[in-house]
């Protein structure tokens, strides 16, 4: 396997098809002010909604909006990039309707 | 004096049902659920094999939201450009001792829920329990925003990613080795097609899992079942083994559903979700205490999974467990104890089930994947290669099935295949 495989799936796209009540006043999961670049990158490669991402010039990015609550980024943590892990407030977050 | 009997935390399998036993046997339980209606938080593969949830109510299937009975079963190894597959299909697939069904969680936890409420247990949605109350060291409640609620005994069934576990009992959070991140996609199909795709009648399905390709070599895997009018089709990686991967799981997910050997069975369909669970694959060395000073722990919360290569089961441990865990509660609270000891029949009444005996039975199937990476590449692409000199005809003179065989397996080496065999056996 190369080490550039190329991303041609539009995670955005496919959660845009999911129901959401995003809490925009509070984000429940937040990051380290300066992520560790290889604990980041761990992030980037398990998190099902592709919510860690590096940008064009290698920048990490995060949004907490499209999160489907399964927690593998608080169980990998990334060295500390995951500074605070908690459920989305009650009635917030993602509501499956196939589950 | 507690405000209730028994506070059971999640309504997923082993929840409701706990709280049907509880409230069957008199007593006053209150199942708090952070999800605006039960299953809104919950997602499986998914595929439940019915006979636990028979011997709580043995008339289900006249009721319950269930999508397929599977009478259909595939494994494939999966290698670029090819897929080796076992199909099977047997009428005993149809007997109610073996039967099993392919469910949706939205649609399903809401009928189990509502078993419960019907038996008399009160319910209460989009609360969700943020500490444990504990008083002289013991649990005796829950803290849900501003309100306390007392309880002589707390059901921890609040699944894999609990975030109480630890303060009731002795356990830490499960390490990136002991889970697997889930990913999924619920396609949408006519019936009719679904059913002629998988060679099915109506009303009946099939269950697939893939190894290999399906996770580009890394250790997990790949599932298909089909639903009603709708297929699930996803992914199951073991998130130590990915984190160095050089693909994210969302991209091996959309590489999966493009493979030659699997994009025809979805072919045309819409995506109608797209979901994220994490998996218990640690097995039984990996669970938690099960029984605390007035907590009892059932389901995926206790890392209640078994994942045997052939064969995925959760769903099936979690009701079991949820009617062990209500009975034992109910029992304790009858003799007025429901400390640690009080509680103690529970573990008992789970090792003489097939819930602990599962899991101990299998317990070195997730070192056995891990220390056996040539099952998800290796292997896979010698089944493609060895079908490849059997049923690819082009004129040139054939070789003798030992001439074109005995090159691939030393391409593994001797040795390596009788150690993976020879461990395989062992581990199952």
């Amino acid at each position: 396997m190369s080490g550039s495989d190329p991303i041609t799936v539009n995670v955005e796209e496919y959660l845009g098809l999911n129901k959401y009540e995003v809490d925009e006043d509070h984000a429940h999961i937040t990051l380290a002010d300066h992520p560790d670049p290889a604990g980041f990158g761990q992030l980037v490669q398990v998190c099902p909604a592709a919510l860690y991402t590096l940008s064009a010039t290698g920048e990490p990015t995060f949004d907490y909006a499209g999160c489907l609550e399964c927690g593998t980024c608080r169980i990998v943590a990334g060295g500390g990039v995951v500074a605070t892990w908690a459920y989305p407030r009650p009635t917030m977050g993602v509501e499956y309707r196939y589950g | 004096m507690a405000d209730f009997d028994a506070i059971v935390v999640g309504s997923g399998c082993a929840g409701p049902v706990a709280a049907y036993e509880l409230a069957k046997a008199g007593r006053s339980v209150l199942v708090v659920e952070r999800g605006n209606v039960c299953g809104a938080k919950n997602v499986s593969g998914g595929r439940l094999y019915t006979h636990s949830l028979r011997a709580v109510f043995p008339d289900f299937a006249q009721s319950a939201p269930l999508e397929r009975r599977i009478v259909r079963e595939r494994i494939s190894m999966l290698a670029s450009a090819a897929a080796t597959t076992l199909d099977v299909s047997d009428e005993l697939m149809r007997d109610q001792r073996y039967e099993s069904y392919s469910v949706l969680r939205a649609r399903f936890d809401p009928w189990l829920a509502g078993q419960a409420e019907q038996a008399g247990a009160e319910f209460v949605n989009g609360i969700a329990v943020e500490s444990l109350l504990k008083q002289d060291g013991r649990v005796s409640g829950v803290r849900a925003g501003e309100d306390e609620i007392t309880a002589d005994v707390v059901l921890l069934c609040d699944g894999v990613n609990s975030l109480l576990v630890p303060q009731a009992v002795d356990a830490g959070r499960p390490t990136p080795d002991q889970v697997a991140v889930g990913i999924k996609h619920v396609i949408g199909l006519p019936e009719k097609v679904i059913s002629d795709r998988s060679l099915c009648a109506d009303g009946e399905g099939m269950a697939w899992l893939f190894v290999g390709d399906a996770t580009q070599g890394r250790i997990g895997g790949g599932f298909l079942y089909t639903n009603r009018d709708t297929i699930s089709i996803g992914l199951v990686a073991t998130v130590s083994d990915l984190v160095d991967a050089d693909t994210p799981i969302y991209q091996l997910l959309d590489d999966f559903k493009r493979h030659p050997s699997v994009a025809p069975m979805i072919a045309g369909g819409t995506v109608l979700e797209h979901s994220g669970h994490l998996v218990a694959e640690g097995g039984y060395d990996a669970m938690p205490p099960l029984v605390g000073d007035g907590v009892l722990l059932a389901g995926e919360s206790a890392l209640m999974c078994v994942n045997a290569g052939y064969t995925v089961r959760g769903m099936d441990f979690a009701i079991a467990a949820g009617q062990q865990a209500g009975r034992s509660a109910a029992a304790a609270l009858e003799a007025g104890d429901t400390s640690a000891t009080g509680l103690a029949g529970y573990r008992t009444a789970l090792e003489d089930s097939f819930v602990l005996k599962d899991l101990k039975l299998l317990r070195r199937v997730p070192r056995f994947m891990e220390n056996t990476p040539r099952i998800f590449g290796t292997y896979p692409a010698l089944a493609r290669d060895a079908m490849r000199s059997l049923f690819l005809v082009d004129g040139t003179p054939m070789n003798p099935v030992r001439r074109s065989m005995l090159p691939l397996a030393r391409r593994v080496g001797y040795l390596n295949l009788a150690r993976d065999l020879s461990r395989g056996v062992k581990a199952l």
